[in-house]
């Protein structure tokens, strides 16, 4: 083996060690996390905490049966109203968007998309909170839609991209006026990455807290109502971790490995959703 | 030349294609009047002026970035998607022009087809391939889309291959066999004119062979362009052949004349393989 030949191993060994070692290093994090999680909240998960309320301070027992809801309701709110309008906006910028408005559109989406999420609560607060006399669920929901809406918009053009020109020519060149062309071929062809785009996206949210503080504020109560306070499982993390009871720092834990669980869900499903997508059609 | 009249038998007369435009066989199929075209500020085409024969094997031969592909996006009007682009001249289509105000882009490529030089199939079942322009268009209530579906894939030589699975997806396909599903996908609209981009540039020699002796086939019913680089191709199946060079048409004329006796010097060097 010569020098040169000698060298080019022991540098290629070198550095695919350390790529191992960093990839290590970043799952490591996401095992501490979960394992610390599980360590400590697994044990006070029962059927009680799911389907009970918070009992008032200084009693043990009851659940957060009111925060899973809540989180349910504002999440499932704000999915209704950010993914059709972040989708839209996606596919209008990858179809549509090569002049000076797309550029404009891509251009708001990419500040808002750096914007602290406590930025969006305030500007909530500002324009729902206060002229509705109240915090609700609903301003909730939007603010978290509105978190989401240039997530949802970047990922989606992003997928719509990756179609490859030869398939909007060929419907095209079958007779498809433009606009089918883009919702029934490329869209279509896209919807695997736009689906995950989106389940990314709601888990994403699903974990705002800063938003919520200023808009559901919170609620010790089970409500479906949504013109009134709701209760979220990060708000639920926030109040209970921050508090003074021991017995509210085993619920925090809890909420946050119950949270974590739904987030994990969300992703699992995204990545079943691709894998059904490409059996089917690829 | 009266190749175009010899090449429909008589019998052919009584298929449904026919019955529409029964008195039209003599006359060419595409008209094109000192045509040019510009992509922004560079201009591709340079007046070009020709005329492609019915039921015959058209071939344009060239080096590549001399505008064959250009010439035939300009005839189903693929190219007004580009900004920027602009034309002068005319191209007419059975006597009407494809770009005056009454002539819609869509129903334009319902009666010109076209086959890419990448095989493209949409990522679905063979037969809805195949159903995919019948159904946009109309052309058949669904519960005739079998039968529709079935005379297109054995025009395209693919029927006996995929007859047992027709609900496998499309991509599953091998190259060859994709590019004759775009063909039967193309050919199941009923277009007049099949414009074909180097459809065998992706293909093995075996795959292009099927398509060669496809097209001999095809031309029996339909008017078929092909963009192509291999010169041998151009003499194996077409009637008549057009060389491109730099935007410019520079001859045109029967295949067997074209390749034995070229009245252009370039055609010449081209065609001995002194460049390109």
């Amino acid at each position: 083996m010569s020098g040169r030949s000698l060298r080019r191993h022991v540098t290629s060994g070198l550095m695919t060690g350390l790529v191992a070692a960093l990839s290590f290093t970043a799952v490591l994090a996401l095992v501490l996390i979960l394992g610390d999680l599980i360590a400590k909240g697994a044990s006070s998960l029962n059927w009680d905490f799911f389907t009970k309320n918070p009992v008032p301070t200084g009693q043990t027992g009851g659940g957060v049966a009111n925060a899973i809801v809540g989180t349910g309701v504002i999440v499932g709110l704000a999915a209704l109203f950010g993914l059709p309008v972040g989708v839209g906006t996606g596919l209008y910028l990858a179809e549509y968007g090569s002049g000076r408005l797309g550029w404009v559109v891509r251009f708001v989406a990419d500040v808002l998309n750096g914007t602290p999420s406590i930025v969006i609560g305030i500007f909530a607060w500002t324009w729902l909170v206060r002229p509705m006399k109240g915090y609700s669920a609903l301003a909730g929901s939007a603010a978290l839609a509105a978190l989401m809406v240039p997530m949802i918009a970047r990922t989606t053009e992003e997928m719509v991209r990756l179609v490859p020109h030869s398939l909007r020519e060929a419907a095209l060149a079958l007779g498809y006026p433009r606009w089918r062309t883009s919702l029934r071929v490329v869209a279509r062809t896209a919807l695997a990455g736009i689906v995950t785009g989106c389940l990314v996206g709601v888990a994403r949210i699903a974990g705002e807290t800063a938003p919520l503080i200023f808009t559901a504020l919170g609620n010790q109560n089970f409500t479906t109502n949504i013109t009134q306070p709701m209760q979220t499982l990060p708000h639920q993390i926030y109040e209970y971790a921050t508090g003074p009871f021991e017995e509210w720092h085993r619920l925090a834990w809890a909420s946050a490995l119950v949270l974590m669980g739904l987030v994990l869900l969300l992703g699992v499903t995204a990545r079943w959703a691709i894998r059904q997508r490409h059996g089917a059609a690829r | 030349m009266t190749a175009a009249v010899e090449l429909v038998p008589q019998e052919a007369a009584s298929t449904p294609r026919l019955v529409h435009h029964p008195t039209r066989t003599a006359t060419p199929v595409i008209d094109v009047r000192s045509y040019a075209f510009w992509y922004g500020g560079t201009q591709a085409l340079f007046d070009l002026t020709f005329t492609i024969p019915r039921r015959a094997v058209t071939a344009l031969i060239g080096p590549s970035g001399c505008g064959k592909s250009t010439f035939l996006r300009s005839v189903n009007r693929l190219n007004e998607l580009i900004p920027g682009t602009r034309h002068t001249g005319d191209i007419l289509l059975e006597g009407v022009s494809v770009f005056s105000r009454g002539m819609d882009a869509v129903a334009l490529r319902r009666e010109v087809g076209m086959v890419f030089q990448q095989p493209n199939p949409f990522p679905k079942s063979i037969f809805d391939n195949v159903a995919y322009g019948p159904r946009l268009n109309a052309l058949a209530p669904e519960r005739d889309m079998p039968e529709r579906v079935e005379r297109a894939l054995r025009q395209a030589a693919l029927w006996d291959e995929v007859k047992d699975r027709l609900e496998a997806p499309g991509t599953s396909l091998s190259g060859g066999q994709q590019q004759r599903l775009c063909i039967a996908r193309a050919l199941a609209n009923e277009p007049e004119v099949l414009l074909m981009d180097e459809p065998c540039s992706a293909l093995d020699p075996a795959a292009t062979q099927r398509i060669e002796e496809l097209l001999v086939e095809l031309k029996q019913s339909y008017s078929i362009v092909i963009v192509t680089h291999n010169m041998q191709q151009a003499s194996r199946v077409s009637d008549f052949t057009g060389f491109f060079y730099l935007g410019h048409l520079i001859e045109f004329g029967d295949t067997k004349q074209l390749f034995t006796r070229p009245t252009d010097e370039r055609t010449e060097a081209y065609i001995t393989g002194r460049f390109g």
